[in-house]
């Protein structure tokens, strides 16, 4: 309890420590996998000086697959913790209203159509465009001043158009080859991932996450409705484009790396907001340094988990998030009355 | 100061605001009455600009502003809204001090300036108490208060309050009406909107009796608040205290 009082009165303490967590879980998950690497080997792979075999292991197979987890966990908890902010609802998330699945969908298409062999460049690109287009529906969809329950039914039923249109593009897909290449990338993994799509994504989720960090002075300011907020000075229409801009393209490139990783905008901000004295300025840094030790903790579960085949981490962070969000529903209707 | 010159504002097909002239010295403190639905509420959020005029003209500080955004002119201008909603549970103290946001810049920390400010319009709204509780497991009354200490910390020219003492029990309305007085003393324009016509008769210096839009009376309260206006504005009959003239009990008429 003392830690707790302690990370609330001192922001940056709270931030200092879940970032040394974060660098201790990227550690072990350099030495955790299928082929068992030391720690001495690890460390000496990292730094290039150690075996061939050890340095490739880690230099080009678990260095970019472990950043990418947490890059991606990152866009994912901060673009959470900006949209709970933005929409004054803590169920808001990528996936629940919808951002994931649509750039799921323009990924897919990506895929279908065969662009993606032709121009890499079209996964992330198509997956942002969707991204984008699907919060600007959600934000026609449901108004100016929506309720929590008008937002949630405008994502549910953006949700349900992209995962149709997706299906669709299955039911379609010309070979069972093709189909299996969308149904393993929509089930979600950081597996085989390399340096070229941390080149392809990055700059989009540098993008997002700047602007989205750009937001946090004039989120506590919504806390008391959009009225008063422009009574602040805060400019809400730039504020709306700022955040849904910065979470579409954020969202959108990490959806492109790694699939539809769902919940993790939900948990993260939720778990840190009672540290951060519900502040959904401060809520921002923590609520993605989260987001990312959950998901690199995530994918070396995956990893190191026994069995012949794979799990893929899409469905694991699923599996642990569906629960927690009906929970999360329970608890705040129960708050809330 | 803020003043309006024809003023008219529509929502949707209903004219809410017709033809309204009206004017707010530095130092004063300005009731806006009048029954539901007379515009008071439109009013004060087309003076914010947070609703188009249709027709009309408002003046900041002698300085046209008809057509600006509603974030400008963030820190001349604080508007406490009725019923507000909160949507975290912050503390008291962090609540007041987003009255601040204006004149922070990017990123800044509170300023010894920001921290006085704060600390005083708690002081005045009788909030200190709650400085460090969590929002939202304060009563409706409390919240009240520490919502005006909020507008108050703004230290704005103008400050426009939309029924400030609704959830508030009789010690508290009057010290509400105390901390907007003291306000204006200190020489800011407080424009008030009460149901309360006895608050308004012992309070403000002027007052403005609004009905289906337009400005029926204005003047000193005793003027305004007339056996004649009420009776037309309100459909209401009034028994006076002889003395004082406040108004001891009102009925249907007939």
């Amino acid at each position: 309890m003392a830690l707790v009082t302690y990370f609330r009165t001192h922001p940056y303490s709270l931030n200092l420590a879940l970032a040394l967590c974060l660098g201790m879980v990227m550690f072990v998950g350099l030495f955790l996998g299928y082929a068992p690497v030391g720690i001495v080997d690890a460390t000496q792979g990292l730094l290039g000086i150690g075996e061939e075999q050890y340095v490739f292991i880690i230099q080009d197979i678990r260095v970019p697959r472990i950043v990418l987890g947490a890059l991606v966990g990152g866009c994912l908890g901060t673009a959470g913790a900006a949209l709970q902010g933005l929409l004054r609802n803590p169920l808001a998330d990528p996936g629940v209203i919808g951002i994931s699945s649509s750039a799921g969908l323009g990924a897919v298409i990506a895929i279908y159509f065969g662009l993606s062999s032709v121009y890499a460049f079209s996964v992330p690109a198509l997956a942002i465009l969707f991204a984008i287009g699907s919060m600007f529906i959600l934000v026609w969809l449901a108004g100016r001043d929506a309720s929590i329950l008008t937002l949630i039914l405008a994502g549910v039923a953006i949700s349900s158009l992209a995962v149709s249109l997706t299906s669709l593009a299955m039911n379609l897909a010309p070979n069972p080859y093709s189909l299996s290449d969308i149904v393993m990338w929509l089930l979600g993994s950081l597996s085989n991932r390399s340096y070229a799509d941390l080149a392809l994504s990055g700059p989009f989720m540098a993008a997002g996450l700047l602007l989205l960090f750009g937001s946090a002075r004039n989120l506590p300011a919504l806390t008391l409705g959009e009225d008063t907020a422009a009574s602040l000075g805060v400019n809400l229409g730039r504020l709306r484009l700022q955040v849904i801009f910065g979470s579409a393209l954020s969202v959108g490139a990490s959806v492109a790396i790694c699939g539809t990783v769902s919940f993790i905008g939900l948990i993260a901000p939720h778990l840190v907001r009672p540290l951060t004295q519900h502040d959904p300025g401060r809520l921002l840094l923590p609520s993605g340094l989260l987001g990312a030790l959950i998901l690199v903790v995530a994918d070396i579960a995956v990893r190191v988990a026994p069995g012949a085949i794979e799990l893929k981490l899409g469905v694991v962070t699923a599996l642990l998030g569906a629960p927690f969000f009906l929970w999360l529903i329970i608890y705040t209707r129960r708050s809330m009355r | 100061m803020i003043e309006t010159r024809n003023l008219t504002v529509s929502l949707g097909d209903h004219c809410a605001v017709r033809d309204l002239s009206m004017k707010l010295g530095s130092g004063e403190l300005v009731g806006l009455i009048g029954p539901n639905g007379a515009g008071k509420t439109t009013l004060m959020r087309a003076l914010l600009r947070l609703i188009p005029c249709e027709n009309g003209e408002i003046f900041l500080n002698d300085k046209e502003i008809t057509g600006d955004p509603a974030h400008f002119h963030a820190g001349k201008i604080a508007y406490l809204p009725q019923g507000q909603d909160i949507a975290w549970p912050l503390t008291g103290r962090r609540l007041v001090a987003l009255g601040r946001v204006p004149h922070q810049s990017s990123w800044s920390k509170l300023s010894a300036e920001d921290d006085a400010a704060i600390d005083a319009a708690m002081e005045l709204a009788q909030a200190t108490e709650f400085a460090d509780r969590p929002v939202r497991q304060l009563s409706g009354g409390e919240r009240a208060r520490i919502l005006l200490a909020r507008a108050l910390a703004v230290g704005a020219d103008t400050l426009l309050v939309d029924e400030p003492t609704a959830a508030l029990d009789p010690y508290y309305q009057l010290t509400a009406m105390e901390a907007l007085k003291s306000a204006a003393k200190q020489g800011t324009s407080v424009c008030v909107i009460l149901h309360d016509l006895n608050l308004a008769m012992r309070y403000c210096d002027r007052l403005y009796l609004l009905s289906q839009g337009r400005l029926v009376a204005d003047g000193k309260p005793q003027d305004v608040l007339s056996d004649a206006n009420l009776k037309s504005v309100y459909h209401v009959d009034v028994a006076r205290d002889a003395q004082s003239g406040l108004i001891v009990s009102h009925h249907l008429i007939g």
